[in-house]
């Protein structure tokens, strides 16, 4: 049983994390069609914004608060990354708006290649060490379950990121706006709608929730480098795609199912194959559900509409 | 900006619009004053719903310009046309399927901020039209086509516009439907709101109009009254369904 519970524990946090990223991706798709395959390296570039802020704010200030110093890297991670989501949008996508699907789509993973390598060059080939400015002691809430804090943490700030963007796309003129110009970007333009501004938006909110996602993934582990973005990205590709993509929703309810079948799977995985295979396979989870969703049941478990995209 | 009410709302100069290479407006001159309920007739394919679009801004024009208030807007976007005040009831309605009825006439007033005369507005396009009302929070892709068109002809009005632009509002329609429709757009033309209509049915649409024009494959071939446009036997042999 507390094997049990604390699978979930860890499926939800891992999940809401998934969750966070895999909205980035479902809400591009949603206004674009498009796979911004880059979406996941924005993740990593917000980790190690952030780590850059931390090692100068330990020099110049040793003596912060742990907690006012993860809130300004984040202060810093965060407009980095919508900057650069920002750039990626106008100078990447924008000119391709117009051209054969595969365009764009090529463009991202290029796009993807870019900032990883980038990065390299910024920040080194190496695993950084992340400093965890929040507890990883463990507390028991029930005997033989654990959880840190910094999950709590995690957990709580993906909620209330989601909550958050939830109440903009459903109750803000702004929201309504997007959801239009998702349906129809020719008509919603007839409706004074700057579609341009809308779209270069979408990237900019998705890009700042991956910072978040990063800055949180990388406190949990306690690493950073330069690819550190790419798995956590193709797992949150697959949470939108298992959700229904370009459904929020569907983004939300498809990363906490992923991260709760990821750690289910790697806590059994052992006994079930006798051995034969162990917790370190936890990865391939997320790509047979890929593979099953896309045979199976291509529109995910919200979605509404077979997609004939990429 | 200050404009003399006697010059055109709107002045097609020479317009030409084209699809890839393929021209399907030719250089077409058309006016049109404050006030005034103008339709345009012709058969499938003749460049009407090409030339509306042009005009609200959904396509680029390839030639000539389009003057509206003296100005030459064709170099604006189309969010931007619709600031100036034109708006377009597009082919096939145009209804955000996914969104709720109100959703959808909330759109219609997104770049205006007084909050109060929206909430009137509304209140007066739901007065006009009633139906619409008992289905506010339905998901507007559930209505039905006589439905979606008064919810796209309320949205649109609900940008206050000085040009509105109606594109084949009868398509698809019940009769008993359309005669609903078309004295909505006539208590709007009374308003003051100055309207553009193409219509497939010409009879109907020289009936409620001052002046018509006739075009046919990309240009205009003939102009006059409604009244006119009626009577005149080549009008009549091939839009009104008579032999010559």
């Amino acid at each position: 049983m507390e094997i049990f519970l604390q699978q979930i524990v860890n499926g939800l946090v891992v999940g809401s994390v998934y969750a966070l990223v895999a909205l980035g991706y479902t809400m591009v798709y949603g206004i674009l069609g498009l796979i911004n395959f880059a979406h996941g390296d924005l993740v990593m570039v917000g980790a190690l914004t952030a780590l850059q802020t931390m090692m100068f704010l330990m020099g110049v200030a040793p003596g912060m608060s742990p907690v006012a110093m993860l809130t300004l890297s984040l202060l810093v991670a965060i407009p980095v990354c919508m900057l650069l989501a920002f750039t990626m949008e106008r100078l990447a996508y924008r000119p391709l708006r117009n051209a054969p699907r595969l365009a764009p789509l090529i463009t991202a993973i290029g796009v993807s290649f870019l900032l990883q390598t980038l990065a390299m060059i910024v920040w080194g080939r190496n695993y950084h060490t992340f400093p965890q400015l929040i507890s990883t002691t463990p507390v028991q809430p029930i005997e033989g379950v654990f959880i840190t804090p910094i999950q709590i943490t995690i957990i709580i700030v993906s909620a209330l990121m989601m909550a958050g963007l939830i109440l903009l796309v459903t109750k803000t003129k702004l929201g309504r706006a997007m959801r239009a110009t998702a349906e129809n970007h020719r008509v919603a333009a007839l409706m004074g709608v700057d579609t341009n501004m809308i779209i270069a938006l979408t990237f900019v909110i998705g890009a700042a929730l991956a910072a978040v996602a990063g800055v949180m993934f990388a406190s949990n582990y306690g690493i950073a480098h330069y690819g550190m973005g790419f798995m956590p990205g193709l797992k949150a590709f697959t949470a939108a795609v298992l959700g229904g993509i370009g459904n929020l929703g569907g983004a939300m309810l498809g990363g906490v199912v992923l991260g709760l079948v990821e750690s289910f799977g790697a806590g059994y995985i052992e006994q079930a194959t006798f051995g034969f295979l162990n917790s370190s396979y936890q990865d391939i989870f997320a790509f047979i559900i890929l593979g099953l969703v896309l045979i199976f049941k291509p529109t995910g478990l919200l979605g509404e509409r077979v997609s004939d995209r990429a | 900006m200050h404009t003399n009410p006697t010059s055109p709302l709107l002045q097609l100069g020479g317009m030409q619009v084209a699809y890839g290479g393929i021209k399907a407006v030719k250089g077409i001159d058309l006016e049109l004053y404050r006030g005034e309920l103008v339709s345009l007739i012709g058969a499938n394919g003749a460049g009407k719903t090409t030339t509306l679009n042009a005009i609200a801004g959904s396509l680029k024009i390839a030639g000539g310009e389009i003057l509206y208030e003296g100005e030459k807007i064709h170099v604006l976007p189309a969010h931007k046309r619709l600031r100036r005040g034109i708006a377009l009831v597009p082919e096939g309605r145009g209804i955000f399927t996914r969104l709720t009825v109100e959703e959808n006439l909330r759109m219609g007033a997104y770049t205006r901020n007084d909050t109060d005369a929206i909430e009137q507005d509304l209140e007066r396009v739901y007065s006009m039209l009633p139906r619409v009302k008992e289905r506010l929070a339905q998901i507007a892709g559930t209505l039905s086509g006589g439905e979606q068109q008064m919810v796209a002809i309320g949205r649109a009005l609900l940008s206050r516009p000085k040009l509105l632009l109606l594109d084949e509002p009868s398509m698809g329609l019940a009769p008993l439907v359309v005669e609903k429709i078309f004295e909505v757009v006539q208590s709007v033309a009374k308003e003051g709101v100055t309207i553009l209509l193409v219509e497939q049915n010409a009879n109907l649409a020289l009936e409620f109009s001052q002046r018509a024009y006739v075009m046919e494959s990309g240009k205009i071939t003939l102009t006059g009254s409604g009244a006119e446009l009626l009577t005149n036997p080549k009008v009549r042999a091939a839009y009104l369904g008579e032999a010559a």
